[in-house]
Protein backbone atom coordinates (compact mmCIF):
# COMPACT_ATOMS: atom_id res chain seq x y z
CA UNK A 1 0.00 0.00 0.00
CA UNK A 2 1.56 3.24 -1.37
CA UNK A 3 0.91 6.17 1.51
CA UNK A 4 1.94 9.55 -1.07
CA UNK A 5 2.09 12.13 2.00
CA UNK A 6 4.80 10.78 3.33
CA UNK A 7 7.10 10.07 0.38
CA UNK A 8 8.52 13.85 0.60
CA UNK A 9 9.84 13.34 3.61
CA UNK A 10 11.09 9.50 3.21
CA UNK A 11 12.99 10.33 0.11
CA UNK A 12 14.44 13.59 2.09
CA UNK A 13 15.61 11.01 5.07
CA UNK A 14 16.73 8.33 2.20
CA UNK A 15 18.97 11.10 1.23
CA UNK A 16 20.36 11.81 3.92
CA UNK A 17 21.21 8.12 4.77
CA UNK A 18 22.66 7.26 1.25
CA UNK A 19 24.91 10.54 1.26
CA UNK A 20 25.99 9.38 4.73
CA UNK A 21 25.98 5.79 3.64
CA UNK A 22 28.10 6.28 0.43
CA UNK A 23 30.86 8.86 1.82
CA UNK A 24 34.62 7.27 3.58
CA UNK A 25 34.02 5.32 6.00
CA UNK A 26 37.62 5.29 7.20
CA UNK A 27 37.15 9.36 8.29
CA UNK A 28 39.57 10.29 10.96
CA UNK A 29 38.22 10.22 14.64
CA UNK A 30 37.90 12.75 16.92
CA UNK A 31 40.37 11.68 20.22
CA UNK A 32 37.79 10.74 22.73
CA UNK A 33 37.79 13.64 25.49
CA UNK A 34 36.56 12.33 28.75
CA UNK A 35 35.94 8.96 27.16
CA UNK A 36 33.20 10.22 25.29
CA UNK A 37 34.35 9.31 21.63
CA UNK A 38 32.80 11.30 18.70
CA UNK A 39 32.85 10.28 15.38
CA UNK A 40 31.99 13.06 13.07
CA UNK A 41 34.32 12.83 9.64
CA UNK A 42 30.97 15.32 7.83
CA UNK A 43 31.39 18.02 10.18
CA UNK A 44 31.25 20.91 8.13
CA UNK A 45 28.25 19.94 6.72
CA UNK A 46 26.91 18.59 9.31
CA UNK A 47 27.42 22.16 10.89
CA UNK A 48 25.45 23.76 8.07
CA UNK A 49 22.63 21.62 8.67
CA UNK A 50 22.99 23.00 12.38
CA UNK A 51 23.01 26.72 10.99
CA UNK A 52 19.90 25.94 8.72
CA UNK A 53 18.01 24.31 11.85
CA UNK A 54 19.11 26.92 14.33
CA UNK A 55 17.55 29.45 12.24
CA UNK A 56 14.03 27.60 11.69
CA UNK A 57 13.96 27.00 15.28
CA UNK A 58 14.72 30.68 15.85
CA UNK A 59 11.95 31.70 13.03
CA UNK A 60 9.63 29.12 13.17
CA UNK A 61 9.31 26.88 15.97
CA UNK A 62 10.25 28.65 18.82
CA UNK A 63 7.85 31.30 18.24
CA UNK A 64 5.25 28.72 17.67
CA UNK A 65 5.97 26.68 20.80
CA UNK A 66 6.16 30.00 23.12
CA UNK A 67 2.80 31.22 21.82
CA UNK A 68 1.41 27.60 22.45
CA UNK A 69 3.08 27.53 25.88
CA UNK A 70 2.27 31.33 26.63
CA UNK A 71 -1.25 29.48 26.84
CA UNK A 72 -1.67 29.00 30.52
CA UNK A 73 1.37 26.15 30.41
CA UNK A 74 4.28 27.38 31.69
CA UNK A 75 3.77 27.58 35.15
CA UNK A 76 4.28 24.26 37.06
CA UNK A 77 1.50 22.51 37.37
CA UNK A 78 -0.17 20.37 40.29
CA UNK A 79 -0.11 16.94 38.84
CA UNK A 80 -3.48 16.37 39.83
CA UNK A 81 -5.08 19.66 38.26
CA UNK A 82 -6.74 18.44 34.42
CA UNK A 83 -4.21 18.90 31.63
CA UNK A 84 -4.09 21.48 28.96
CA UNK A 85 -4.60 21.11 25.55
CA UNK A 86 -1.15 20.86 24.58
CA UNK A 87 -0.52 18.36 26.84
CA UNK A 88 -3.33 16.58 25.32
CA UNK A 89 -1.47 16.54 21.62
CA UNK A 90 1.63 15.20 22.90
CA UNK A 91 -0.57 12.68 25.08
CA UNK A 92 -2.33 11.74 21.56
CA UNK A 93 0.63 12.04 19.45
CA UNK A 94 2.77 9.68 21.67
CA UNK A 95 0.67 6.92 21.80
CA UNK A 96 0.41 7.21 18.07
CA UNK A 97 3.91 5.80 18.27
CA UNK A 98 3.25 3.01 20.05
CA UNK A 99 2.47 0.07 17.89
CA UNK A 100 5.40 0.38 16.20
CA UNK A 101 7.59 0.94 19.09
CA UNK A 102 5.60 -2.46 20.23
CA UNK A 103 6.65 -3.78 16.82
CA UNK A 104 10.09 -3.27 17.65
CA UNK A 105 10.19 -4.76 20.89
CA UNK A 106 9.33 -7.87 19.42
CA UNK A 107 12.34 -7.38 16.67
CA UNK A 108 14.82 -6.91 19.91
CA UNK A 109 13.43 -9.90 21.56
CA UNK A 110 11.93 -8.06 24.27
CA UNK A 111 8.28 -9.63 24.16
CA UNK A 112 7.73 -7.70 27.58
CA UNK A 113 8.38 -4.32 26.45
CA UNK A 114 6.35 -5.27 23.36
CA UNK A 115 3.54 -6.04 25.82
CA UNK A 116 3.48 -3.47 27.51
CA UNK A 117 3.50 -0.81 24.99
CA UNK A 118 0.53 -2.67 23.10
CA UNK A 119 -1.21 -2.82 26.31
CA UNK A 120 -0.92 0.76 26.70
CA UNK A 121 -2.15 1.37 23.60
CA UNK A 122 -4.73 -0.57 24.19
CA UNK A 123 -5.81 1.02 27.40
CA UNK A 124 -5.31 4.46 26.31
CA UNK A 125 -7.00 4.26 23.22
CA UNK A 126 -10.10 3.38 24.53
CA UNK A 127 -10.49 4.08 28.28
CA UNK A 128 -7.79 7.14 27.37
CA UNK A 129 -10.16 8.52 24.78
CA UNK A 130 -7.86 8.33 21.54
CA UNK A 131 -4.72 8.45 23.45
CA UNK A 132 -5.54 12.11 24.60
CA UNK A 133 -5.22 10.94 28.47
CA UNK A 134 -2.60 8.61 29.72
CA UNK A 135 -4.90 5.70 32.37
CA UNK A 136 -2.36 3.00 31.44
CA UNK A 137 0.05 5.39 33.67
CA UNK A 138 -1.87 7.01 36.35
CA UNK A 139 -4.06 3.88 37.08
CA UNK A 140 -2.37 0.77 36.12
CA UNK A 141 1.39 2.13 36.30
CA UNK A 142 2.21 1.27 33.28
CA UNK A 143 4.78 3.14 31.51
CA UNK A 144 5.84 3.42 28.37
CA UNK A 145 9.03 1.45 27.01
CA UNK A 146 10.48 4.00 24.74
CA UNK A 147 12.14 2.86 21.53
CA UNK A 148 13.03 2.72 17.89
CA UNK A 149 14.08 0.80 15.00
CA UNK A 150 17.72 2.28 15.68
CA UNK A 151 17.68 0.64 19.18
CA UNK A 152 16.57 -2.68 17.04
CA UNK A 153 19.68 -2.00 14.97
CA UNK A 154 21.98 -1.73 17.81
CA UNK A 155 20.89 -4.70 19.41
CA UNK A 156 21.51 -6.44 16.13
CA UNK A 157 25.17 -5.16 16.29
CA UNK A 158 25.32 -2.97 13.97
CA UNK A 159 27.84 0.18 14.82
CA UNK A 160 26.27 4.18 15.63
CA UNK A 161 28.15 5.43 12.40
CA UNK A 162 29.12 8.85 12.30
CA UNK A 163 27.05 11.63 13.70
CA UNK A 164 24.34 13.49 11.53
CA UNK A 165 22.20 16.58 12.15
CA UNK A 166 19.22 15.99 9.72
CA UNK A 167 17.59 18.71 8.28
CA UNK A 168 14.55 19.72 10.58
CA UNK A 169 15.10 16.41 12.49
CA UNK A 170 17.77 17.52 14.39
CA UNK A 171 20.85 15.21 15.84
CA UNK A 172 20.99 11.69 14.92
CA UNK A 173 23.89 8.76 13.71
CA UNK A 174 24.15 7.00 10.84
CA UNK A 175 22.59 3.91 12.08
CA UNK A 176 19.53 6.30 13.65
CA UNK A 177 19.28 8.11 10.39
CA UNK A 178 18.30 4.65 8.27
CA UNK A 179 16.41 3.50 11.95
CA UNK A 180 14.06 6.34 11.32
CA UNK A 181 13.06 5.23 7.91
CA UNK A 182 12.33 1.81 8.75
CA UNK A 183 10.46 3.01 11.58
CA UNK A 184 8.03 4.55 8.63
CA UNK A 185 7.96 1.82 6.79
CA UNK A 186 7.48 -0.54 9.20
CA UNK A 187 4.84 1.23 10.98
CA UNK A 188 1.18 -1.29 11.51
CA UNK A 189 -0.68 2.25 11.46
CA UNK A 190 0.22 3.26 8.15
CA UNK A 191 -0.12 -0.19 6.65
CA UNK A 192 -3.82 -0.45 8.35
CA UNK A 193 -4.77 2.98 7.34
CA UNK A 194 -5.96 4.94 3.93
CA UNK A 195 -4.10 7.51 2.77
CA UNK A 196 -5.87 10.02 4.51
CA UNK A 197 -6.06 8.55 7.20
CA UNK A 198 -2.12 7.62 7.60
CA UNK A 199 -1.86 11.63 6.61
CA UNK A 200 -3.81 12.10 9.55
CA UNK A 201 -1.71 10.58 12.15
CA UNK A 202 1.67 11.51 10.40
CA UNK A 203 0.36 15.13 11.36
CA UNK A 204 -0.61 14.64 14.70
CA UNK A 205 2.78 12.94 15.88
CA UNK A 206 4.40 16.09 13.71
CA UNK A 207 2.26 18.02 16.75
CA UNK A 208 3.35 15.99 19.68
CA UNK A 209 6.89 16.61 18.90
CA UNK A 210 6.42 20.25 18.47
CA UNK A 211 4.45 19.81 21.88
CA UNK A 212 7.25 18.56 23.33
CA UNK A 213 9.44 21.46 21.78
CA UNK A 214 7.15 23.43 23.24
CA UNK A 215 7.02 22.40 27.44
CA UNK A 216 11.09 21.64 27.08
CA UNK A 217 11.95 25.02 25.01
CA UNK A 218 14.02 26.21 28.36
CA UNK A 219 16.79 23.97 27.71
CA UNK A 220 16.46 23.50 24.41
CA UNK A 221 16.73 27.90 24.05
CA UNK A 222 19.71 27.58 26.20
CA UNK A 223 21.79 24.94 24.33
CA UNK A 224 21.11 26.76 20.69
CA UNK A 225 20.86 30.65 22.36
CA UNK A 226 23.35 30.21 25.44
CA UNK A 227 26.32 28.11 24.15
CA UNK A 228 29.51 29.22 22.75
CA UNK A 229 29.48 26.48 20.22
CA UNK A 230 25.96 25.16 20.04
CA UNK A 231 26.83 22.36 17.37
CA UNK A 232 29.50 21.20 19.55
CA UNK A 233 27.18 21.10 22.48
CA UNK A 234 24.42 19.74 20.72
CA UNK A 235 26.02 17.02 19.38
CA UNK A 236 27.69 15.84 22.38
CA UNK A 237 24.32 16.04 25.01
CA UNK A 238 22.71 14.24 22.37
CA UNK A 239 25.37 11.25 21.96
CA UNK A 240 25.76 11.08 26.01
CA UNK A 241 22.44 10.45 26.20
CA UNK A 242 21.51 8.64 23.25
CA UNK A 243 24.39 5.79 23.82
CA UNK A 244 23.03 6.19 27.64
CA UNK A 245 19.42 4.88 26.27
CA UNK A 246 20.90 2.37 24.03
CA UNK A 247 23.50 0.95 27.07
CA UNK A 248 26.34 1.90 25.20
CA UNK A 249 27.57 4.31 27.51
CA UNK A 250 31.68 4.50 27.92
CA UNK A 251 33.85 4.13 30.51
CA UNK A 252 33.00 6.35 33.55
CA UNK A 253 35.83 9.35 33.86
CA UNK A 254 38.08 9.97 36.85
CA UNK A 255 39.11 13.49 36.60
CA UNK A 256 41.47 12.81 39.32
CA UNK A 257 43.18 10.04 37.56
CA UNK A 258 43.94 12.66 34.34
CA UNK A 259 46.97 13.71 33.87
CA UNK A 260 45.38 16.59 31.97
CA UNK A 261 43.88 18.23 34.60
CA UNK A 262 45.71 16.93 37.70
CA UNK A 263 49.59 17.52 37.69
CA UNK A 264 50.57 13.86 39.40
CA UNK A 265 53.59 15.71 40.65
CA UNK A 266 52.19 18.05 42.31
CA UNK A 267 52.41 16.88 45.57
CA UNK B 1 43.12 -6.13 44.92
CA UNK B 2 46.61 -8.08 44.24
CA UNK B 3 48.02 -10.40 47.16
CA UNK B 4 50.92 -10.98 45.54
CA UNK B 5 53.91 -10.52 48.21
CA UNK B 6 55.16 -7.41 46.96
CA UNK B 7 51.78 -5.89 46.93
CA UNK B 8 51.49 -7.20 50.24
CA UNK B 9 54.17 -6.20 51.92
CA UNK B 10 53.39 -2.62 50.32
CA UNK B 11 50.80 -2.71 51.94
CA UNK B 12 52.23 -3.57 55.38
CA UNK B 13 54.62 -0.34 54.70
CA UNK B 14 51.47 2.05 54.04
CA UNK B 15 49.91 0.88 57.69
CA UNK B 16 52.95 1.20 59.88
CA UNK B 17 53.15 4.96 57.72
CA UNK B 18 49.83 5.56 59.00
CA UNK B 19 50.45 4.49 62.56
CA UNK B 20 53.25 6.88 62.93
CA UNK B 21 51.43 9.93 60.97
CA UNK B 22 49.93 12.94 63.44
CA UNK B 23 46.23 11.75 64.30
CA UNK B 24 43.89 12.69 61.95
CA UNK B 25 39.76 12.69 62.86
CA UNK B 26 39.40 8.96 61.69
CA UNK B 27 38.12 9.47 58.06
CA UNK B 28 36.98 7.40 55.17
CA UNK B 29 34.25 8.15 52.26
CA UNK B 30 31.57 5.01 52.31
CA UNK B 31 28.71 4.93 50.43
CA UNK B 32 26.91 6.12 53.82
CA UNK B 33 29.02 9.02 53.44
CA UNK B 34 28.75 9.56 50.10
CA UNK B 35 24.32 8.98 50.31
CA UNK B 36 24.39 11.59 53.41
CA UNK B 37 26.39 14.15 51.14
CA UNK B 38 23.95 14.36 48.32
CA UNK B 39 21.09 13.65 50.32
CA UNK B 40 22.28 17.50 52.23
CA UNK B 41 22.93 19.12 49.18
CA UNK B 42 19.66 18.40 47.55
CA UNK B 43 17.52 19.43 50.90
CA UNK B 44 19.47 23.11 50.36
CA UNK B 45 18.79 23.25 46.89
CA UNK B 46 15.01 22.56 47.46
CA UNK B 47 14.92 25.16 50.45
CA UNK B 48 16.23 27.84 47.85
CA UNK B 49 13.56 26.96 45.08
CA UNK B 50 10.95 26.78 47.29
CA UNK B 51 11.71 30.22 49.23
CA UNK B 52 9.86 31.87 46.50
CA UNK B 53 13.12 34.61 46.44
CA UNK B 54 14.00 36.66 43.28
CA UNK B 55 15.94 34.64 41.15
CA UNK B 56 19.20 36.66 41.36
CA UNK B 57 19.02 36.03 44.86
CA UNK B 58 18.41 32.22 44.47
CA UNK B 59 21.87 31.94 41.76
CA UNK B 60 23.46 33.29 44.78
CA UNK B 61 22.57 30.65 46.87
CA UNK B 62 22.65 27.66 44.29
CA UNK B 63 26.32 29.10 43.72
CA UNK B 64 27.02 28.90 47.63
CA UNK B 65 25.61 25.25 47.84
CA UNK B 66 27.82 24.41 44.91
CA UNK B 67 30.80 25.77 46.52
CA UNK B 68 29.79 24.16 49.64
CA UNK B 69 29.34 20.18 48.53
CA UNK B 70 31.01 20.02 44.82
CA UNK B 71 34.76 19.68 44.13
CA UNK B 72 34.82 23.43 42.40
CA UNK B 73 38.52 23.22 41.90
CA UNK B 74 38.86 19.70 40.05
CA UNK B 75 35.51 20.49 37.88
CA UNK B 76 36.77 24.55 36.97
CA UNK B 77 40.27 22.28 36.40
CA UNK B 78 38.59 19.40 33.80
CA UNK B 79 36.31 21.78 32.23
CA UNK B 80 39.45 23.76 31.25
CA UNK B 81 41.55 20.81 30.25
CA UNK B 82 44.89 21.04 29.45
CA UNK B 83 45.16 24.86 29.49
CA UNK B 84 44.33 24.21 33.24
CA UNK B 85 47.89 23.35 33.71
CA UNK B 86 49.65 25.67 31.55
CA UNK B 87 47.92 28.85 33.51
CA UNK B 88 49.11 30.53 36.87
CA UNK B 89 48.15 30.33 40.13
CA UNK B 90 46.02 33.68 40.34
CA UNK B 91 44.80 33.35 36.58
CA UNK B 92 43.62 29.90 37.56
CA UNK B 93 42.05 31.24 41.03
CA UNK B 94 39.73 34.03 39.02
CA UNK B 95 38.74 31.66 36.84
CA UNK B 96 37.28 29.18 39.26
CA UNK B 97 36.02 32.04 40.72
CA UNK B 98 34.03 32.81 37.36
CA UNK B 99 33.08 29.63 36.88
CA UNK B 100 31.56 28.75 40.13
CA UNK B 101 29.56 31.50 39.81
CA UNK B 102 28.50 30.89 35.96
CA UNK B 103 27.74 27.21 37.52
CA UNK B 104 25.06 28.96 39.67
CA UNK B 105 23.58 30.93 37.28
CA UNK B 106 23.20 28.58 34.66
CA UNK B 107 22.07 25.91 36.28
CA UNK B 108 19.98 27.96 38.39
CA UNK B 109 18.19 29.32 35.59
CA UNK B 110 16.11 25.96 35.26
CA UNK B 111 14.85 26.26 38.95
CA UNK B 112 11.52 26.85 37.63
CA UNK B 113 11.24 22.69 36.48
CA UNK B 114 12.37 21.86 39.69
CA UNK B 115 9.06 24.16 41.71
CA UNK B 116 7.38 21.21 42.96
CA UNK B 117 9.42 18.37 42.47
CA UNK B 118 11.46 15.80 43.97
CA UNK B 119 14.54 14.33 43.37
CA UNK B 120 14.60 10.77 45.59
CA UNK B 121 18.48 9.26 46.85
CA UNK B 122 17.96 5.96 45.71
CA UNK B 123 21.59 4.42 46.62
CA UNK B 124 25.21 4.45 46.42
CA UNK B 125 28.08 2.35 45.18
CA UNK B 126 31.63 2.56 44.94
CA UNK B 127 33.02 3.32 41.39
CA UNK B 128 36.58 2.91 40.23
CA UNK B 129 38.17 5.54 43.30
CA UNK B 130 34.91 7.12 44.05
CA UNK B 131 31.56 6.30 44.87
CA UNK B 132 28.64 6.76 42.77
CA UNK B 133 25.00 8.00 44.20
CA UNK B 134 21.77 7.40 42.46
CA UNK B 135 18.67 9.38 42.50
CA UNK B 136 15.95 9.77 40.80
CA UNK B 137 14.40 13.08 39.41
CA UNK B 138 10.38 13.18 39.54
CA UNK B 139 9.25 16.42 37.18
CA UNK B 140 5.92 17.44 36.45
CA UNK B 141 5.07 15.77 33.20
CA UNK B 142 7.73 14.02 32.52
CA UNK B 143 9.27 10.63 32.71
CA UNK B 144 11.19 9.86 35.92
CA UNK B 145 15.02 10.80 35.03
CA UNK B 146 17.92 9.44 36.44
CA UNK B 147 20.46 11.39 38.33
CA UNK B 148 24.09 9.97 39.39
CA UNK B 149 26.20 12.48 41.35
CA UNK B 150 29.76 10.96 41.64
CA UNK B 151 31.34 11.87 44.90
CA UNK B 152 34.95 11.30 45.61
CA UNK B 153 37.15 12.29 48.86
CA UNK B 154 40.30 13.07 46.61
CA UNK B 155 39.95 16.55 47.73
CA UNK B 156 40.49 15.99 51.76
CA UNK B 157 36.93 16.43 51.60
CA UNK B 158 34.03 14.32 50.43
CA UNK B 159 32.46 16.40 47.73
CA UNK B 160 30.83 15.55 44.60
CA UNK B 161 32.36 16.19 41.18
CA UNK B 162 30.44 15.34 38.53
CA UNK B 163 26.21 15.19 37.75
CA UNK B 164 25.25 12.43 35.09
CA UNK B 165 20.93 13.21 34.16
CA UNK B 166 20.59 10.32 31.48
CA UNK B 167 23.49 10.03 30.40
CA UNK B 168 24.47 13.92 29.82
CA UNK B 169 27.64 13.98 31.90
CA UNK B 170 28.29 17.99 33.57
CA UNK B 171 32.19 17.90 33.77
CA UNK B 172 31.97 16.41 29.53
CA UNK B 173 29.73 19.49 28.47
CA UNK B 174 31.25 21.96 30.34
CA UNK B 175 34.54 20.97 28.95
CA UNK B 176 32.93 21.41 25.36
CA UNK B 177 31.29 24.37 26.74
CA UNK B 178 34.95 26.36 28.44
CA UNK B 179 36.80 24.82 25.42
CA UNK B 180 34.46 26.65 22.78
CA UNK B 181 34.57 29.98 24.71
CA UNK B 182 38.35 29.68 25.41
CA UNK B 183 39.13 29.04 21.34
CA UNK B 184 36.63 32.17 20.70
CA UNK B 185 38.79 34.15 23.31
CA UNK B 186 41.70 32.44 21.38
CA UNK B 187 43.33 30.98 24.29
CA UNK B 188 43.23 33.84 26.85
CA UNK B 189 42.23 33.15 30.26
CA UNK B 190 41.63 36.89 31.73
CA UNK B 191 39.53 37.04 28.51
CA UNK B 192 37.65 33.86 29.28
CA UNK B 193 37.38 34.71 32.88
CA UNK B 194 35.37 38.07 31.54
CA UNK B 195 33.55 36.12 29.57
CA UNK B 196 32.29 33.52 32.63
CA UNK B 197 31.53 36.51 34.53
CA UNK B 198 28.64 37.64 31.60
CA UNK B 199 27.65 33.91 30.68
CA UNK B 200 24.98 31.34 32.08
Amino acid sequence: MTVPHRRPVLSALLACALVAGCSPASAPQDPPAQGIAINDPFEAQNRRVHAFNKGLDARVIAPVANRLRGSGERAPRDPDAPIGPLQMVINAGRNLSLPVKSVNGLLQGRPRDAGANLTRFAVNSTVGLGGIFDPATDSFGLSERDTDFGETLAVWGVPEGPYLELPVLGPSTQRDAVGQVVDLLIDPLYHLLDGREAGAVFALRVASKAGDRARFGDTVDGILRGSADSYAQTRLIWLMNRRHDLGESGDDYDPYDDAHVLDPYED
Amino acid sequence: MRTDRRGFLGLIACVGVAAVLPWRPAYALDANGAHALIDRSLEEVYQVINSGQPAAQMYQQFEAIFARYADVDVIARSALGPAARQADAAEFAAYRQAFQGYVGRKYGARFREFIGSRIEVTGARPLKSFFAVTSVAHLNGRAPMEVEWHVSNRSGQDLYFNIIIEGVNMLASERAEIGAMLARERGSMPALTAALQQAG
